[in-house]
C-alpha cells in the first residue's frame, strides 16, 4: 500500500502546456503515471502529449475521470487554479508552483474549510508511490518500492535522502514534499497521520528545516500518537536568525524556529536524530534492523 | 523585504493612521531646516534596516535646530552597531527628524499572518515599546489577539476586544478602532508581511499616534507592487548580496567561513552548511542556484565567489531534479573557460542527466576534485579549505 497516490491515481496536470508542465508530464508518463488529462483555459478540445486538454478542471473531471491534479500554474494564477481544483471537488491537489503570495495562500486555506480536498504544496517536488505512481518532479529512477514513509518540507535534500535510503537497499512506501512555504496545504502531522494508519509503511523518515514550528507540531503528534519509529533531521543549524534561506518559510523568527528547538521537540518525543544529513539513511537502517 | 521607518511611517500615514510630524534629512543642513520649520523640540533618528538603535545611539533628541544639526552630523556617515547588525554595522546615510512627543503610555499594535489559522491576525497589548516577543514569554495575558477572516475583513467588534484589552477607556477605543482598520488596509493593499506600530503612544492628550513603525512585506508578492519595489534602500544590505540579485542569483545569503558553496534547491543548500560544519568546515555563503537550466548563473556563481575574499575553496552539489546535471556542468566548464579559477573546486553530481553532466566536465579536461557523494564533497571541500589556508 501507499498513501495519497497508488495505481488507482488519474492525474489531470494543470497547466500542462507550458514548458515545465509539459516537460514533468512527460516525466510521470514514462514512470508510469495514469496522466488522463491536462487544463490550460483556451485550449480546451486540444491534445497534448496525447492527451486531451480542457478548459477547466471541471470538465477534466467530468470527462476524463481525473481524481488528483499536479500543478505548474505560474505564480501569479497560481491560487486561481487551486481555487478552481477546490470548487471542482478534486480530492487531491499537489502544487508544484514556487512564489504564491501568502495572502492568496490565506484564501485558498478558507476556502478549502470544510470541503473534501486534500493540498499537498505549494513550492513543493510533489509525491510518488514507488513503482505505483509518481505526481511530482522528482527523480523516478533513484526511488525503490518498499515500507519507509518519507515526509519532507525541502525537494533535492529529498532526492538526496531517497538515494541514501535506496542505495542501502531499503524502499519507500510513499515519499511526501509538503513545500517550504510558510502557509503549506497539508502538514507533518496531516502527512504522519496517513502514515501511521497505512499498514504497510512501517517507519518513518523527516525532513524539517528552520522557520515556523511544524516540527514542533509533529514532535506532539509522534509522542502522543504514532507507534512506528520516526527518523528526523532538521536543516539550518548554521542559517543565521532572521535571513530567508531560499524557501519563504525557512527564516528564524524566533527561538522556537531554530533547528536545535525542533530536533529538541523531535529527540524528546522519541525521534530519532539522524547526526548529519548524510547519515539520515544509515540511521535509518539501523532503526529498521532493530525493528 | 524591510523599508525604513520613515517610509513605513508615510505608508502608515496614506492610511489614515496618526505620526508625528517630521521629514528625512541626508545632511546635517536639512536636519537644522527641518528643525526649524517644525519650531519646535526633536528627535533625530537613524534610519537603518536594524532594531535596537536607542539602545546604540542611533536616537538623539535636539532642543534647537542647531543642537539637531549637530545630533544629525554624529550620525550620518557612521556605522551603527545594534545587537541585530553584528559588528560590522549598517551605514547611517539619513535620519527622520521628528517633533518630540510626550508620551504618557506604550502599547503594541501588530498585524502579521497567523500559520496555525492560516488567518490574518492582529495583536495589541498595553506592554508596548519592548519586543513582543519579550511580552509573550514574561506576561502573556497582556497580549490579545484578534483573527480576521479574509471574507469577512476587519469589523469593529475585534477592534473593540482588542482596545479594552489595551486598557484605553472613555472614547479612545473609537479613535484605536479607525486607527486598527487603518493598520490592517495597509496589511493587505501591499501585501505586508508584518505591520507593526510598537510603540502606538498615547500622548499626554489622550490622542493615539504610531511612534515608531516597522513594515516588512511579502517578497513573493512584489511583483504586484512596483512601488513598494522601488522603496527598498541596497545600501542596507550586504554588498556581495546585493550583487548576487543583479546577477540573477536570488537565494544568495552570506556566511562567515570560507569555503564557497553552489547547490540547487534550499533544503539541500542549508544542509551542506549544516554538513560543512559537520566535517569542521564552515561555510562563505548560502546559494540556492535554483532550477532555471541555463549556465549563466552557474557562471555568475562563480563570479561571486571570486568575488569574495574569503573564498579559499568552493564546494558544487548538485542533485538534478528540476535543475539539469548537463547544464551545469556545462556552465562550470564556460566559468572556467572564462576566469581564472584559483581555488580548489570539489564538485558532486546525481539526479536528473548526471551521467551526460560527468561525460561533459571529464571531456572538458579542467582541474576539479570529484566527489562521490554528499558526505565525501563536504569532507574534500573542508581538507581543501584548510590546504588552502596554511
Amino acid at each position: 500500500m501507499s498513501i495519497l497516490i497508488d495505481e488507482n491515481t488519474r492525474l489531470l496536470v494543470q497547466g500542462i502546456t507550458g514548458g515545465e508542465g509539459s516537460f514533468h508530464a512527460q516525466r510521470c508518463m514514462e514512470y508510469g503515471t495514469k496522466v488522463v488529462a491536462g487544463v490550460t483555459p483556451g485550449k480546451g478540445g486540444s491534445q497534448h502529449l496525447g492527451v486531451p486538454v480542457f478548459n477547466s478542471v471541471e470538465t477534466a473531471m467530468a470527462d476524463a475521470g481525473a481524481n488528483a491534479s499536479l500543478m505548474f500554474v505560474p505564480p501569479a494564477f497560481a491560487a486561481d487554479g487551486i481555487l478552481e481544483a477546490i470548487d471542482a471537488g478534486m480530492p487531491l491537489i499537489v502544487c508544484i508552483t514556487e512564489g504564491i503570495p501568502i495572502a492568496d495562500m490565506v484564501k485558498v486555506h478558507s476556502y478549502l474549510e470544510g470541503r473534501p480536498t486534500r493540498l499537498i504544496g505549494p513550492n513543493c517536488p510533489g509525491a510518488i508511490s514507488p513503482g505505483k505512481c509518481k505526481a511530482g518532479i522528482m527523480v523516478g529512477e533513484i526511488h525503490l518500492p518498499g515500507s519507509v514513509g518519507v515526509v519532507s518540507r525541502s525537494g533535492t535534500l529529498t532526492y538526496d535522502v531517497v538515494a541514501q535510503l535506496t542505495n542501502l537497499g531499503i524502499g519507500q512506501s510513499t515519499c511526501v514534499g509538503i513545500g517550504g512555504d510558510p502557509l503549506p496545504g497539508s502538514t507533518f502531522v496531516d502527512i504522519l497521520t496517513l502514515f501511521q494508519e497505512d499498514k504497510d509503511t512501517k517507519a518513518v523518515v523527516l525532513i524539517g528545516e528552520i522557520g515556523g514550528t511544524l516540527e514542533q507540531e509533529a514532535a506532539a503528534f509522534i509522542k502522543s500518537e504514532m507507534t512506528k519509529p520516526v527518523v528526523a533531521f532538521v536543516a539550518g543549524n548554521t542559517a543565521p536568525p532572521g535571513r530567508r534561506m531560499g524557501h519563504a518559510g525557512a527564516i528564524i523568527t524566533g527561538t522556537a524556529a531554530k533547528a536545535s528547538e525542533k530536533i529538541k521537540a523531535l529527540s524528546a518525543a522519541g525521534a530519532i536524530i539522524a547526526p548529519n544529513p548524510a547519515e539520515v539513511g544509515v540511521t535509518s537502517k539501523s532503526v529498521l534492523e532493530r525493528l | 523585504m524591510k523599508v525604513h521607518e520613515y517610509q513605513a511611517k508615510a505608508l502608515l500615514a496614506q492610511f489614515g493612521i496618526p505620526v508625528p510630524r517630521g521629514k528625512v534629512a541626508f545632511t546635517p543642513g536639512e536636519a537644522k531646516e527641518i528643525a526649524d520649520e517644525l519650531g519646535c523640540k526633536v528627535v533625530i533618528k537613524a534610519q537603518v534596516y536594524a532594531g535596537g538603535r536607542g539602545k546604540a545611539g542611533g536616537i538623539k533628541l535636539a532642543d534647537t535646530p542647531e543642537e539637531a544639526e549637530k545630533a544629525a552630523r554624529e550620525l550620518i556617515g557612521t556605522r551603527l552597531v545594534t545587537h541585530q547588525t553584528g559588528p560590522q554595522g549598517v551605514p547611517v546615510s539619513k535620519v527622520l527628524v521628528e517633533q518630540a512627543s510626550d508620551v504618557e503610555r506604550e502599547l503594541y499594535l501588530s498585524v502579521l499572518i497567523d500559520s496555525a489559522t492560516k488567518l490574518p491576525l492582529m495583536m495589541a497589548s498595553e506592554a508596548g515599546g519592548v519586543e513582543i516577543e519579550k511580552v509573550a514569554e514574561s506576561t502573556p495575558e497582556k497580549i490579545f489577539r484578534a483573527y480576521i477572516h479574509p471574507a469577512i475583513g476587519f469589523e469593529p467588534f475585534l477592534g473593540r476586544k482588542l482596545a479594552y484589552g489595551m486598557n484605553l477607556g472613555g472614547d479612545q477605543f473609537r479613535e484605536a478602532l479607525k486607527l486598527m482598520a487603518g493598520l490592517y488596509g495597509l496589511f493587505m493593499a501591499k501585501d505586508c508581511s508584518l505591520a507593526e506600530i510598537n510603540p502606538l503612544a498615547v500622548a499626554a492628550d489622550g490622542r493615539l499616534f504610531a511612534l515608531d513603525a516597522k513594515v516588512n512585506f511579502d517578497d513573493n508578492a512584489l511583483f504586484r507592487h512596483k512601488d513598494v519595489e522601488e522603496l527598498r534602500d541596497i545600501e542596507q544590505e550586504d554588498p556581495l548580496e546585493v550583487q548576487a540579485r543583479e546577477w540573477e542569483i536570488n537565494n544568495y545569503v552570506r556566511m562567515d567561513g570560507n569555503i564557497g558553496c553552489m547547490v540547487n534547491g534550499a533544503g539541500l543548500a542549508m544542509a551542506v552548511n549544516d554538513l560543512l560544519q559537520y566535517c569542521g568546515g564552515s561555510a562563505a555563503n548560502f546559494l540556492d542556484i535554483g532550477t532555471l537550466n541555463n549556465t549563466e548563473r552557474v557562471v555568475n556563481s562563480f563570479k561571486m565567489f571570486k568575488a569574495d575574499p574569503r573564498v579559499k575553496t568552493v564546494l558544487i552539489n548538485i542533485f538534478g531534479g528540476m535543475a539539469r546535471v548537463d547544464v551545469i556542468a556545462k556552465g562550470i566548464v564556460e566559468a572556467y573557460q572564462q576566469m581564472d579559477i584559483g581555488f580548489p573546486v570539489v564538485v558532486r553530481l546525481a539526479g536528473t542527466n548526471v551521467e551526460e553532466g560527468k561525460r561533459i566536465l571529464a571531456e572538458s579536461g579542467i582541474s576539479f576534485v570529484e566527489a562521490k557523494d554528499f558526505y565525501d564533497g563536504a569532507y574534500k571541500a573542508v581538507e581543501a579549505a584548510k590546504g588552502a589556508t596554511k
